[in-house]
Formats: structure tokens, C-alpha cells, sequence
């Protein structure tokens, strides 16, 4: 190894006339080719529509001479962002999930860290099968997972309503006020696997040596757990807490599919079921509106929590 | 890990531990275990009989009604999913490293400007990109079609950061510069030197974005309305929201849903090795 860089070191500044222009790596055109086939489609399937969405949210469809007279589009300013701030429909979506996200992402996550935490002791035996079985859901479509919990939830077929029958409670897993924390479930149990892996691994990376001064002043597992492990793989943390916002502002599968067999979820229960309810009314101008202040929130809750979290803990 | 000061754990927190874990585990495990016995129930035995029990065992009837249905959609749809996911995840893989490992080893203008939105569209939310994409799409005539679906499948913004990580890992410099010395070009040395040191990488990227694809919804059901090209799971969602009124379609669902998780959780155990060591490889080094 020594031998090619010193050799390196020594001929490159020879071959440097072609590639002076930015440093002695290969020419513009070599790096632009390489770049072009992520960049080609980025731009044009996230870019573009990003675009496209924020102005059609600054359009409006108006009629000429009334009811009966052609349609236009036209520029109308902050008119269909007005129109989404004053939809109880929107405000009572945004409640719902911000609801659900208040509660299922902090519990999700203290699953998560939880079996991370186990994995990572020799307390435990038959490792890899918990982290096989926790690591299974992710392995299942959002649709298919709701479609298996939607027959755990229903009064006809479910064997967990059964049982919960024979010891004599009355569960209502699709009713008004349960439907929302059964999708919730579904949620926790599609992720929870998925989130503990990534803290798993950010465990595995912390060198043994770390822990061995601790042990030597007879420290539990238990106070180096939450006093070493869990403040050197807060980025983990704050990483998966980022991705769960952004999943739960998505929220479309799980609902959708629940709303087949609920009377209890309407077609606008997530910000994400009214845009496509309202697009689907051929209301674009509105829907892209809709979708645009989702984004937005989604980056000021994401961009907000990191900033929150790298000041407190000098990250 | 082999060189720990041995310490006494209480047997109480050794078996609470263990307890603990069994618990979860039967909470994720429980819901496949009920899918795999509802399989292989008759259409009549999934109401009056107790759901973590096996009866009369139909499976291979359930299977023949499920591939039977509507002239052999249910194939069809698993095709399509394939065709997708194996595809998308491929191609999105190709070009997630070329353009990872370009952010990684070439130093030139605008490259942490380049990255830096990537990261941003790490963050867009994908269903928010749905919408307008249609729009656009029916604009140019591909609304309905494979590429509707498959076209926006293949960026993974994902992809190129976790490309990125890993180059800088696996890929050192000194080999680059030999290769140079040889007077290969940058195509070859990527295809025949770095992209073999990237491997367990690239299987992370691939698996990552095979599930991605695999598992999404909301673009194929706001792109297609052909029924002969959805994908598994926007099949098995139309499918389920007619039960209430085909009843028997139910169990058709059922054995749908097994098929359509069976295959992914095999490749699943099986790539585990591979997974956890490009996991690894970009937590460690």
C-alpha cells in the first residue's frame, strides 16, 4: 500500500496537465457522466414536479360569464392556500396525525431502542431470532400489513378478539375513537424492526474499550446502557425520529385500507387522503396546494427537530 | 465482544430480559402466523373456526382459485411486481453508485452543493410527489403505462447518500491512483476494481430499494388504472375493498397476501449476512 502511494505521490503531479481544472481528479466531462444517470431522472421525477406543484398551488380555474361560461386557469396568488387554511377538513386531518405522531413515534422508538439496547448485552440469548422476527414486518407491503391487522381487527374472524371475548371484554378495534390507534399499530408494528436495526448497528460500531472503565467501577448494564450507549448513538436516534415524521405526515396505506372494513375513517383522514380525495374531484390547483403545505411541514418538523436536538446535545 | 470482564447479571434480569423479547417477538410474529393458517383454511372455516388453529387444510384449492381468478390476474400482478421492484431496484442501484461514488472520489466544484440536495430530496415526501407527477405524466401520454410506475422508481436519493458513505469506506484512494497509473480510465476502474470492493454496499442498496418499490402504493394507485399492469399490492387492495360484497373473494386476499410476503422474506433471511455487513461497513469505518 505505502509503495503505490508514494509512487502516486511522486508521478501524479506529471499526468496533472489534463486534469489541473479542478484538482487533479479526472476531467469535467468524466464526472458529469458519471453524475447525469442519477441526475437526469432526479431532476426531472423530483425536481420538476416539486416545481410544478408549488406554481399550479398559485393557479385558480375561473369561468367566463357564470356558471355555463369556459374555464380558465389563471394566476391567483395565495388564493388556494387561503382556501386550505380556512378547510376544517385539512385542520382535522393535521389533529389526527399529529395526534397519532405524538404517540406512536415516541413509543415506536422506545420499542426500538429497548430491543436495540437487549441485542447489544450478553444478557440475552437467541439473538438472532428476535432480530429476525422484529426485522420481518419491514419485509411486508404497508397495504398487505394493513390487510393482515384489518382480520385481527374484525369482530367475524379475529382470533384476538376472540380471546379478549372469552375473558369477558368487549374490544371494538374500528370504533370512532380506537380506529385511529389501530392504524397506529399497524404502523408500529411495520417499523419498529426497521428503526431497531439502524440503532443496532450504530451500537455494534461503538468500540468495546469504551465500556471496559465503566465496568471496572462495577457499573451496571443497566446505567451503561442509558448513561454510554444511548447518548453516543443519539444521532441514530434523532435520525430515526426524523424518518418517522416524515412517514407519519405520509400516512395514506394504512387508513386506506382500514377505511374498507371502518365506517369510522372518512376518504379525508389524512392530509395525504384529502390531496388525493380532492385531486381525485379534478380540483389539481387545490390538491397541489394541499401537498405543497404538507412538504412544508414536513421540512419545518424534520429540519426543526434536528436543529432542536444537535443544540442540546452539542452534536 | 470476546474480551468483556465477565459480570454476574441476576437470573431476574436475565429471564425479564428474555421475557421481554418473547413478548415483542410474538407481536411481530403473530400476524404471518395467522395469515399462514387463515391460507390454509376453506373460504367457510375462516369465521367459525378459532383463528390460531388450524382446520381443514385447503391451501393448495385456495392457490388454484387465487392463480384461477379473472383469467390468471393474480400472476399477472406478481409479474408486475417483479418486473418493478427487480428492475427499478437494479437499474436505481447503477446509477445511485455512479453518482455516490462520483460525490466520493472526484473533487470538483459545486460537489457538497450536489450532495446537499440530494439530502433535501432524502427528505421530500414521496407521496407529495405522486400528485403532480400524474399531472405531468398525463401531460406526456405515459400515465397508465409500466414506465408510469417504473421511471420515478428508479431515483433513490437514499441510495447515492448510503453510495456516498460507502465508497468513501470501502474504495481507498491509493488503488484509484494505481489504476490511473495503468492508464485506465475512470469507467473501467469503476466497473472492474471499485465496484467489486462496493459489493456488500451495493446489495444493501439494492435490498433497500427493492422494498421501497416492492412495497409502494400510492404512486402505482394514482398512475394506473389498467388492471393488468398493477402491482401485488394495489391488486390486493382492490380486491379487498370488494369483499363486502364478493365475500368469498376473502379468502382469495388471504392467499394473496401470503404469496406476495413469502418471496421477500425469504430473500430477506437469506441476504441477512450481506445486509449487516454494508450496514456495518458504513456505521464502522
Amino acid at each position: 500500500m505505502t509503495d503505490i502511494a508514494t509512487r502516486a505521490t511522486r508521478v501524479v503531479p506529471a499526468t496533472g496537465g489534463r486534469r489541473r481544472l479542478n484538482g487533479g481528479g479526472p476531467r469535467m466531462g468524466v464526472i458529469v457522466a458519471f453524475l447525469t444517470p442519477f441526475f437526469l431522472p432526479f431532476v426531472l421525477f423530483y425536481l420538476v414536479p416539486i416545481g410544478y406543484a408549488i406554481g399550479q398551488s398559485f393557479m385558480v380555474v375561473r369561468r367566463t360569464g357564470g356558471q355555463y361560461g369556459t374555464s380558465y386557469t389563471t394566476f391567483g396568488g395565495f388564493e388556494q392556500y387561503a382556501q386550505v387554511f380556512q378547510n376544517g377538513e385539512f385542520w382535522a386531518s393535521i389533529g389526527r396525525i399529529g395526534l397519532f405522531g405524538i404517540v406512536q413515534v415516541p413509543v415506536m422508538l422506545f420499542i426500538a431502542l429497548t430491543m436495540a439496547l437487549l441485542l447489544d448485552t450478553p444478557l440475552l440469548k437467541l439473538k438472532s431470532f428476535f432480530r429476525i422476527a422484529a426485522f420481518m414486518p419491514y419485509a411486508v407491503p404497508g397495504v398487505i400489513a394493513a390487510i393482515m391487522w384489518s382480520f385481527l381487527y374484525s369482530p367475524q374472524l379475529s382470533p384476538v378478539v376472540d380471546v379478549l371475548k372469552a375473558v369477558g371484554l368487549q374490544p371494538d378495534f374500528l370504533g370512532p375513537g380506537a380506529v385511529l390507534w389501530s392504524a397506529a399499530n399497524v404502523s408500529t408494528w411495520l417499523w419498529t424492526g426497521y428503526n431497531m436495526l439502524i440503532m443496532y448497528s450504530a451500537l455494534q460500531a461503538i468500540p468495546q474499550e469504551l465500556y471496559e472503565a465503566a465496568k471496572l467501577d462495577g457499573a451496571s448494564n443497566w446505567s451503561i446502557a442509558w448513561r454510554i450507549k444511548v447518548p453516543i448513538i443519539a444521532p441514530s436516534i434523532v435520525l430515526t425520529t426524523v424518518f418517522s415524521i416524515i412517514g407519519t405526515l405520509q400516512l395514506y396505506a394504512e387508513p386506506a385500507v382500514l377505511r374498507q372494513i371502518s365506517s369510522n375513517i372518512s376518504s379525508t383522514f389524512t392530509p395525504n387522503m384529502l390531496a388525493y380525495a380532492v385531486a381525485s374531484g379534478n380540483n389539481y390547483q387545490q390538491a397541489a396546494a394541499i401537498s405543497v403545505v404538507i412538504a412544508v411541514i414536513t421540512f419545518v418538523l424534520s429540519f426543526g427537530f434536528m436543529r432542536l436536538t444537535s443544540k442540546k446535545a452539542g452534536l | 465482544m470476546n474480551n468483556q470482564t465477565p459480570i454476574r447479571e441476576s437470573l431476574f434480569s436475565r429471564t425479564a430480559a428474555l421475557a421481554l423479547m418473547f413478548l415483542l417477538a410474538i407481536y411481530f410474529l403473530l400476524p404471518i402466523y395467522f395469515l399462514i393458517v387463515a391460507a390454509t383454511k376453506p373460504q367457510g372455516d375462516l369465521a367459525s373456526t378459532f383463528g390460531l388453529a388450524f382446520s381443514h387444510f385447503n391451501l393448495f384449492e385456495n392457490l388454484s382459485t387465487l392463480f384461477g381468478r379473472s383469467d390468471g390476474i393474480f400472476g399477472r400482478w406478481a409479474l408486475n411486481s417483479v418486473i418493478y421492484a427487480v428492475l427499478g431496484a437494479a437499474v436505481g442501484t447503477l446509477i445511485s453508485a455512479l453518482c455516490g461514488y462520483a460525490l466520493a472520489k472526484f473533487k470538483f466544484r459545486g460537489r457538497e452543493f450536489l450532495f446537499s440536495v440530494i439530502l433535501g430530496g432524502v427528505l421530500v415526501p414521496t407521496t407529495a410527489l405522486a400528485l403532480p407527477l400524474f399531472l405531468l405524466f398525463s401531460a406526456t401520454g405515459i400515465v397508465n403505462t409500466y414506465l408510469a410506475v417504473f421511471l420515478p422508481s428508479i431515483v433513490s436519493p437514499f441510495g447515492v447518500y448510503l453510495a456516498r458513505v460507502f465508497t468513501s469506506a470501502a474504495v481507498p484512494d491509493e488503488i484509484l491512483e494505481s489504476a490511473r497509473l495503468d492508464g485506465a480510465g475512470e469507467f473501467r476502474t469503476f466497473f472492474s476494481v471499485s465496484l467489486k470492493l462496493m459489493t456488500p454496499a451495493l446489495v444493501t442498496i439494492f435490498l433497500f430499494q427493492f422494498v421501497g418499490i416492492w412495497n409502494n402504493f400510492f404512486l402505482p394507485m394514482v398512475m394506473l388504472q389498467k388492471e393488468s399492469l398493477f402491482p401485488i399490492t394495489l391488486g390486493l387492495f382492490e380486491w379487498n375493498g370488494q369483499t363486502a360484497r364478493v365475500s368469498l373473494l376473502q379468502e382469495s386476499v388471504i392467499t394473496g397476501a401470503l404469496i406476495s410476503i413469502v418471496p421477500v422474506i425469504i430473500v430477506f433471511i437469506l441476504l441477512q449476512r450481506f445486509w449487516r455487513t454494508g450496514l456495518a461497513a458504513g456505521s464502522i469505518k
